[in-house]
């Protein structure tokens, strides 16, 4: 402030920094400051390695010279770092991934860069993506199909190629439909006529003829896709390494090729493009370390939705009952200090109480009540995404409570009497006047509970996710939706590649790439609910209280 | 409930005689907890007029008016001795349901207090609390509501609007036309100009003119203008006893007693 000078010697003179009345205003500047820093920290590294992992980088040709013998390794250079070695020299260490997995073991080596003599990028390195051991790093040699041979000179061998590819698709998709749709369709019949079998509905002479008819559609469909397999396999694709192997494999088995070292900025750019979509779109493969992570994506957004659909309700209604009717006493404060208590159990615990409550005795009594025919095969008696919805349900109540309790409490005296006023009984006043005016609070309350539910994995990990799921919890079979089974989750998928993988260090990419994906799930997720709470509140301006 | 009353109400043109003692408070106490706000309370409010209830702040005029629908029931620990009668009937006569009474005395606030709804529906709203819901009849208690509270040309327009969108005092004389939408036979209305312009409060006081043809009005005022403006008796309360009452025009012109005087007068507040 500029205040005047003569006023600093009167009565009033103060001096230093209390003078203008706001000495510490830029501690709390930076703690805010810090706090965003570190926030936005967090989501550039995340963005940028995550972002990383999709962009295809240029395979190097590399001559090492080590103890006068001269080898050649191709690979993709991940990570380059100074080491001091134990008698004092400074090593330039550097990591490739050199694909190849089947052949040399290890798909990632380790250099030091003065033992290398020569680095090259020839056009003609392939990136393979394969079913099986990872990326292939390898030179075209030539397509084999029965007796016929393509060689990699000729002019035919790209349209072999990518015709090859094509089929491959069209195959492995047919043959999906036939192993997981028809046989699965078959088995469960089968299992069904078993149970009617055991429980007396059906006859035996009735069953055996269903039976015979059953077996041979199963094993038609069988000899079907045995048909499929062979035709994956019937062509050959040939290639050599940087150190002079082979590499044979069945084209069916080929999912991908890219030349990186062929493709320009918009090439590469369009790749990376691909490669996100298939993350997004495609099944994990190969222990989840390849492949995408679509089933994991679909578990955690059906289980945020049916968190919800569990919790608003109830914590709603509870809110309604602590703050409008419970006589706010003693007991009330009591359950309020409980609830909030409940908000800081450790999440684990919920996780505990999930199991042993909803997936061991609700669980287990609805399988002795409504599927005892399938015991000693459990139903929901067994970790499912119900359970996990329910247990999060819980996990998030008191966020929703205290939420909507809040807005409850902001809604003005003088509205509330004014509903009374005109003759509304006082649940007429929460239902009709109450409520409306405190929607945008409650919107927030669930948009938290979203939130804190969404990004949990500790307790879900006891009561229904798994590492891999063989079908998703909402799909095209008959009843559509499948609350008792299990399913993936972004975070636990995080886990699981970070810590429980076989290979760590391809595995990493893939850390961060779903750790993204995660943070903008949530964010998704939390931007829907927030452009709802805007309409609503749009819909009646600003209030003026 | 007498059927006269009820009688009167429904049709349009009042024909009923004037009753001097409409509005009954007998020997009326009320405490909020152990602290006495109104002591033996005798007032008799007559039918189709406006009674201004005037005095300091904490006299007790706002507990007595808030009595005269049992707005206080809401707090606890309240307890009240003598009786408050309108139309000969107690209101604490264990056959009135407070939700009936409400419906018979609308009331409008010191503070603007319209719901987070649109215009028409804060008007409604006490038809839809009653279960009436017919288009026909709602469309006519909306615009016969807004036209009597002298706000029908101004937002007709606007009907599905929110109701915040108005300004202060249009949303005061929204909140007058809703407490009128059910067409009550008595208006309690609490300082309803203590937080407007005086624009707006010149034409809440023209209303509340207009509206004493239809409605027994007892107003809660700080304002000795406006009580001598548009009241035609006037009661004075301090610290809890009705120290006089009588005609608006005689209570400012040659009050009985001094208290009143030196109120008026401001000699004191």
């Amino acid at each position: 402030m500029d205040a005047p000078h003569h006023i600093g010697a009167g009565p009033f003179a103060t001096t230093g920094r209390s003078r203008q009345g706001e000495p510490w205003v830029w501690l709390t500047a930076a703690g805010l400051t810090l706090g965003v820093l570190m926030a936005l920290g967090l989501f550039v590294l995340i963005l940028v390695k995550g972002a990383a992992s999709f962009w295809p980088r240029s395979v190097e040709r590399i001559e090492i010279r080590q103890d006068s013998a001269t080898t050649v390794i191709a690979g993709i250079i991940t990570q380059e770092n100074e080491r001091r070695a134990t008698d004092g020299t400074l090593h330039q260490q550097i990591q490739i991934f050199r694909g190849n997995r089947d052949l040399s073991g290890e798909a990632f080596v380790y250099l030091d860069r003065k033992d290398i003599t020569a680095t090259t990028r020839p056009e003609s390195m392939l990136v393979l993506e394969r079913l099986e051991y990872g990326p292939a790093i390898v030179e075209a040699v030539a397509l084999e199909t029965g007796g016929t041979r393509v060689a990699a000179e000729d002019p035919a061998f790209a349209n072999e190629l990518e015709r090859l590819l094509d089929e491959g698709r069209r195959l492995r998709k047919q043959l999906l439909r036939v192993e997981r749709r028809d046989i699965g369709a078959v088995s469960r019949e089968l299992e069904a006529l078993d149970r009617a079998q055991r429980g007396g509905t059906v006859a035996t002479q009735e069953a055996a003829p269903r039976r015979v008819a059953l077996e041979a559609r199963f094993e038609k469909l069988r000899a079907e896709a045995l048909r499929i397999r062979s035709q994956l396999s019937a062509a050959t694709f040939v290639g050599v390494t940087a150190d002079d192997r082979e590499l044979r494999m069945a084209t069916g088995d080929l999912l991908d090729v890219f030349a990186p070292n062929q493709a320009g900025w918009t090439g590469r750019l369009g790749e990376t493009l691909r490669r996100v979509w298939k993350f997004l779109v495609e099944n994990p493969r190969e222990a989840n370390t390849e492949g995408g992570v679509f089933p994991a994506i679909f578990g955690t957004v059906v289980m945020t939705l049916v968190m919800s659909l569990f919790v608003t309700p109830f914590g709603v209604i509870a809110a309604i009952y602590l703050r409008e009717y419970a006589r706010q006493g003693l007991l009330v404060r009591i359950v309020r200090v409980c609830v909030n208590n409940l908000a800081g159990v450790p999440s684990i615990v919920f996780g505990v109480f999930g199991l042993a409550f909803f997936v061991y005795f609700v669980g287990g009594f609805v399988d002795r009540s409504l599927y005892a025919d399938r015991l000693p095969t459990p139903t929901f008696g067994t970790p499912g995404i119900l359970w996990a919805s329910l247990t999060l349900a819980l996990l998030t109540l008191p966020v929703l409570i205290v939420a909507t309790e809040e807005a409850l409490g902001a809604v003005p005296r003088g509205v509330r009497e004014a509903a009374l006023a005109c003759g509304a009984s006082k649940w007429q006043m929460i239902q009709r006047v109450v409520l409306p005016a405190s929607l945008p609070g409650i919107l927030t309350g669930i948009i938290l509970a979203m939130a804190r539910g969404a990004g949990e994995v500790a307790p879900l990990m006891l009561v229904g996710v798994v590492k891999l799921a063989p079908s998703l919890p909402v799909d095209t079979i008959a009843p559509f939706i499948h609350p008792e089974r299990k399913f993936m989750h972004l975070g636990f998928h995080i886990y699981d590649l970070g810590f429980q993988s076989p290979d760590a260090e391809a595995a990493k990419p893939m850390v961060f790439a779903t750790a993204l994906l995660l943070i903008l799930v949530v964010v998704i997720l939390n931007l829907a609910a927030i452009l709802i709470r805007n309409r609503i509140r749009k819909r009646f301006a600003t209030s003026s209280f | 409930m007498p059927t006269t009353a009820t009688d009167s109400e429904s049709s349009t043109k009042r024909t009923a005689p004037t009753r001097a003692d409409f509005i009954r408070v007998e020997q009326f106490s009320f405490f909020y907890g152990e602290k006495q706000a109104l002591s033996k309370i005798d007032l008799a409010i007559p039918e189709h007029q406006v009674t201004a209830l005037i005095g300091p702040s904490g006299c007790g005029k706002s507990t007595l008016l808030r009595n005269l629908n049992r707005m206080n029931d809401l707090i606890e620990g309240v307890r009240h001795e003598g009786d408050i009668r309108i139309g000969g009937t107690s209101l604490y006569d264990p056959a009135v349901e407070v939700i009936s009474l409400r419906k018979r005395v609308g009331m409008v606030f010191q503070k603007y207090n319209p719901f987070a709804k649109s215009i028409y529906e804060n008007v409604v709203f006490s038809l839809r609390v009653a279960g009436r819901s017919k288009r026909a009849e709602l469309d006519e208690c909306v615009e016969r509501s807004l036209r009597a509270a002298a706000l029908w040309e101004e937002v007709k327009d606007r009907l599905h609007e929110s109701a915040f969108g108005l300004s202060g005092g249009q949303q005061q004389r929204l909140c007058i036309a809703r407490a009128i939408a059910n067409q009550p036979e008595i208006l309690l209305m609490d300082e309803p100009c203590a937080a407007l312009d005086p624009t707006a409060t010149l034409k809440i006081e023209e209303l509340i003119t207009s509206l004493k043809q239809r409605y027994t009005i007892v107003i809660v005022t700080h304002n000795m203008e406006q009580a001598a403006r548009c009241s035609d008796r006037t009661a004075f309360l301090y610290m809890g006893t009705l120290v006089e009452h009588a005609d608006t025009m005689k209570i400012f012109s040659n009050p009985s007693e001094a208290r009143t005087e030196e109120y008026i007068t401001g000699r004191f507040s």
